[in-house]
């Protein structure tokens, strides 16, 4: 339908919008597949040439229902191709995409709302749609509510609420007359023009609305393309949350550059055993994620024969040894790089097939700062992965580590295109094409955060090595001191803790105080198949956190990255000296995290307040209304210079 | 790639507000007419001179105490046992005598109160299995995969994974049936029984063994089959609560003889309901 447009259209316009991006790929690669979704068990997919199609008639029917250039239009749900479309039909005409949560509670979806004055909603379900039903009368600005699925809204009668199906078909209709006024709405687009409004997950309070341009998206993604050398050929798949950027970037901003395909999963239960079909080749997954893998398949491992234990212990330690050293390209023993082949054909190959990234050139963290021993995990099984650093204000790409050199410990040099400048504060500055214009409808916040002279205050703490590459530390807002002076940054302490595999989420206090002591959050699945196999009896999370021996396996733990922490003069100070295992799993819908998996500090430290006390008061248990009595425990500390002589 | 909307028949349209939740397939006329109906096994009585209606489209339940003979009513109407005395009419005609098999072409599905699946098969082929009688090739066909057979497996695979995305269980396609926990096995089952497009699914139990999440659960789903696909629902079940959020009308049993009939609210009022089964007024 669109591909005579090519021709007749100015060959000179530029691909400076999206809109405009997915035009010169229906006339490019017309027949290639740009988005593929699960249904039913089976894979669908959609051409470059059919996305264009759907997304300007879309446009068609959204002009119709009078979406105006430079409203807001939000859209939530889980990764669908119709959401995506839309997003473009959105763009088409000038407005403002407003990608939400999907899990965000009702009352959390008012801010954003409100604040954006969003006219029009696509919300992809029921559920969605419940959630706006309810806000609506406090959104008065909201006209429209598109839904995609219609299982359970037959009996819904809003005169706000139209489905998917039948908007395209309006605008299919529409087009057949309008085909020349809707181009011409795609041509007025500019790149200076606002793109989008991403919410930040509001780890430091309320979310504040941030407003990215096409111009800073698409260069972001251009940068990253040349980076990695992403081809129209690779594979992405879309899981993560519609509302971050990093799952924007990869599955909109990105493919729209490079002109790849996108996956959609059937659902998030089915997530892994999709990915394994499709194979991606380009993959982004925050810590968290890989965390959970990572668990997954320790909990399998430690559920198999002796024969299968002691083979993957083996080939793990092998991997450790030399797996990064080989996928870096440096030089390795012969005979450790014959016994790695061996042991890639029998365990760290279907080890990637069985995680669905055996076909994975290229894959990033992002999002959060990663363990060293996690990233350093699958690099040793021969996945090439890499940490990225930035944020939604920087559109992401500020900082990557390249192939050849990846170091745990830095975040890679700064992309191209980024400038960048650590203050005598250690705060990381950052100076690029991609940055934010700004914070929607607030020019205070904005000002304070991007100067007049187009640096922006990233509020993370960090320094540039003689290398050339940039270190993180950790917010600037958490890094703390103990009484005696020692910086303090509970991140990387966190990180080491969760790299246990029993240890799910672990909350580390220290600012103030003479020494550092722990919340610990026990993984449910690890620590209770643990206790399943010493026939421990427990009837939920509560009781199984309250139990001795659990409280023995943690302090095991932790005395182990004591023992690290001892090691490292700068850290030996800030060994975990004492530790409560919460009775309950910090949870998103508890206010305690973010909806992307981040600690609200503030509010855990006010939750749990009593626990807090008693860890530093000496006592060896506290009572909580909840859930009873919490017992405290000792961790082992290691004295750094014992440690040393020992050595 | 536009939803494909699901084969049902066009429900009626009414105008209401959705407060007023509008039932998308109102309550027709009676689809089941039991009437007096005895059964024995030797010199036990199971169930005496019981006679009680199902209104196409209604959620109907049958409840009572243990023994009360609420499993032999349900292998009664699908044709598992046959009463000595008594008539069942099913759309008008005669059903008593008739074998299960043939009960089940007619358009009558049922799950068991001990889950009765395949347990080594997949979810997929479980549920598969459920469209056995909308089966038309015939087994040479299947063997050398001619081409009627082909395309009638596309058309069944289709309809059972319209089912798995509405029981929502496409996490478990592929797991044989023994690995799953009790709530899911059960979902499987009404999977299978959806399978059969039936026009009145018999429920033997749904419930019984479920946390109370699982419980809530199957509720959803019940309510969800008998609004979306109009089917209509007859269901044992022990959970008075349940039964009671989830039901048009219910009978209640006790020793085999029919002591209350109606709907929820004049089931819980009725004094001999309250005896027998609450036993609380004394």
């Amino acid at each position: 339908m669109l591909g005579d447009i090519g021709t007749s259209h100015d060959r000179r316009m530029e691909s400076d919008t999206f809109p405009k991006l997915l035009l010169r790929h229906v006339k490019e690669r017309a027949e290639h597949p740009a988005i593929r979704e699960k249904t039913r068990g089976i894979w669908h997919t959609l051409s470059w040439r059919s996305l264009g199609d759907e997304v300007m008639a879309l446009a068609a029917a959204l002009r119709a229902r009078g979406l105006q250039r430079g409203a807001h239009v939000a859209l939530v749900g889980d990764n669908r191709p119709r959401l995506y479309a839309a997003m473009c039909a959105v763009q088409w005409l000038g407005a403002v995409a407003v990608p939400l949560y999907q899990d965000a509670a009702a009352a959390e979806m008012v801010l954003p709302i409100r604040s954006a004055d969003v006219t029009h909603v696509f919300a992809e379900n029921q559920e969605q749609v419940d959630k706006l039903l309810e806000i609506l009368p406090g959104c008065p600005s909201v006209r429209c509510i598109v839904y995609d699925e219609d299982r359970g809204m037959r009996h819904y009668r809003q005169p706000e609420l139209v489905s998917y199906a039948a908007l395209l078909q309006h605008g299919h209709a529409a087009l057949k007359s309008q085909r020349e006024s809707l181009l011409a709405e795609a041509a007025r687009g500019n790149g200076s023009d606002p793109a989008f409004v991403f919410f930040t997950s509001g780890t430091t309070g309320p979310s504040k609305g941030v407003v990215l341009t096409h111009a800073s998206l698409i260069d972001r993604a251009q940068a990253a393309a040349a980076m990695e050398g992403l081809k129209d050929s690779d594979v992405a798949m879309a899981y993560l949350p519609l509302g971050w950027i990093g799952q924007n970037l990869f599955s909109y901003a990105q493919p729209m550059v490079v002109g790849y395909c996108v996956c959609c999963p059937e659902s998030s239960e089915t997530m892994l055993a999709d990915m394994r079909e499709i194979g991606p080749s380009y993959l982004l997954t925050p810590p968290r994620v890989l965390e959970a893998l990572l668990t997954q398949v320790q909990l399998r491992i430690a559920d198999s024969g002796w024969l299968e234990r002691s083979l993957y212990a083996r080939c793990i330690a092998l991997a450790q040894r030399v797996g990064a050293r080989i996928l870096a390209g440096e030089p390795v023993a012969p005979s450790d790089r014959l016994a790695y082949a061996a042991a890639d054909l029998v365990i760290y190959g279907p080890l990637r097939d069985v995680l669905g990234m055996s076909r994975v050139r290229v894959a990033f963290t992002a999002g959060d700062a990663i363990a060293p021993e996690l990233l350093l995990f699958f690099r040793a099984i021969g996945i090439n992965l890499k940490q990225l650093y930035g944020s939604t204000e920087t559109g992401l790409f500020v900082a990557a580590q390249r192939d050849g050199e990846v170091r745990p410990d830095t975040v890679g040099p700064p992309a191209h295109g980024v400038e960048v400048r650590i203050t005598p504060e250690r705060e990381i500055l950052v100076r690029s094409p991609g940055l934010f214009r700004e914070y929607h409808r607030d020019p205070e916040t904005t000002a304070r955060a991007k100067r007049a002279d187009g640096w922006y205050h990233t509020g993370d703490a960090g320094w540039l090595g003689d290398d050339g590459h940039l270190r993180v530390i950790d917010r600037l807002k958490n890094m703390g001191a103990l009484n005696d002076g020692t910086v303090y940054a509970p991140k990387l302490l966190e990180n080491k803790l969760k790299f246990l595999s029993s240890v799910k989420e672990a909350v580390v206090i220290g600012d103030g105080r003479d020494r550092v002591c722990a919340l610990i959050d026990i993984d449910i699945a690890v620590v209770g198949n643990w206790a399943n196999k010493r026939s421990l009896s427990y009837t939920g999370h509560a009781d199984l956190a309250s139990l001795d021996e659990v409280h023995g396996l943690i302090a095991d733990g932790i005395s182990e990255v004591n023992a690290a922490l001892a090691l490292d003069p700068m850290l030996a100070k800030s060994q975990i000296h004492r530790f409560a295992i919460l009775p309950k799993e910090l949870d998103a819908d508890d206010g305690v995290l973010t909806r992307t998996g981040k600690l609200k500090r503030g509010v855990i430290a006010e939750r749990y307040r009593a626990v807090v006390d008693a860890l530093y008061q000496g006592s060896s248990s506290v009572r909580l209304h909840e859930s009873g009595e919490l017992k405290i425990r000792d961790a082992r500390t290691f004295d750094p210079t014992q440690r040393a002589k020992a050595a | 790639m536009s939803v494909a909307t699901l084969p049902t028949p066009e429900p009626a349209q009414t105008a209401s507000p959705i407060d007023a939740q509008p039932r998308a397939f109102p309550i027709g006329a009676p689809i089941l007419e039991l009437d007096a109906i005895s059964l024995r096994f030797g010199g036990v009585q199971a169930l005496t001179n019981i006679g009680f209606d199902v209104l196409e489209h209604e959620v109907r339940a049958i409840i009572g105490p243990n023994g009360a003979g609420k499993s032999s009513m349900l292998n009664v109407i699908n044709g598992v046992y046959t009463p000595q005395e008594g008539s069942i009419r099913f759309m008008g005609q005669p059903l008593v005598g008739l074998a299960p098999t043939r009960a089940a072409q007619m358009g009558i599905a049922r799950t068991f109160q001990n889950i009765a699946l395949f347990r080594g098969m997949s979810v997929l082929d479980n549920i598969m299995a459920g469209r056995i009688q909308r089966m038309q090739a015939n087994f040479l066909e299947v063997a050398l995969q001619l081409p009627r057979a082909r395309r009638e497996e596309t058309e069944h695979r289709e309809k059972v994974e319209e089912i798995i995305e509405f029981l929502q269980i496409e996490h478990i396609r592929k797991t044989p049936v023994k690995r799953l926990p009790y709530g899911l096995q059960k979902r499987v089952e009404l999977g299978r029984a959806l399978a059969a497009e039936p026009r009145i699914l018999l429920l033997d139990e749904p419930m019984a063994g479920m946390n109370i999440e699982e419980k809530q659960d199957m509720c959803r789903f019940i309510l969800d089959v008998n609004d979306h696909y109009g089917t209509t629902v007859v269901l044992i079940e022990h959970d008075m609560g349940m039964v009671m959020d989830l039901s048009d009308r219910v009978v209640v049993l006790d020793y085999g003889k029919k002591i209350g009939d109606g709907t929820p609210d004049e089931v819980r009022a009725n004094p001999d309901v309250i005896n027998a089964y609450l036993g609380v007024a004394h």
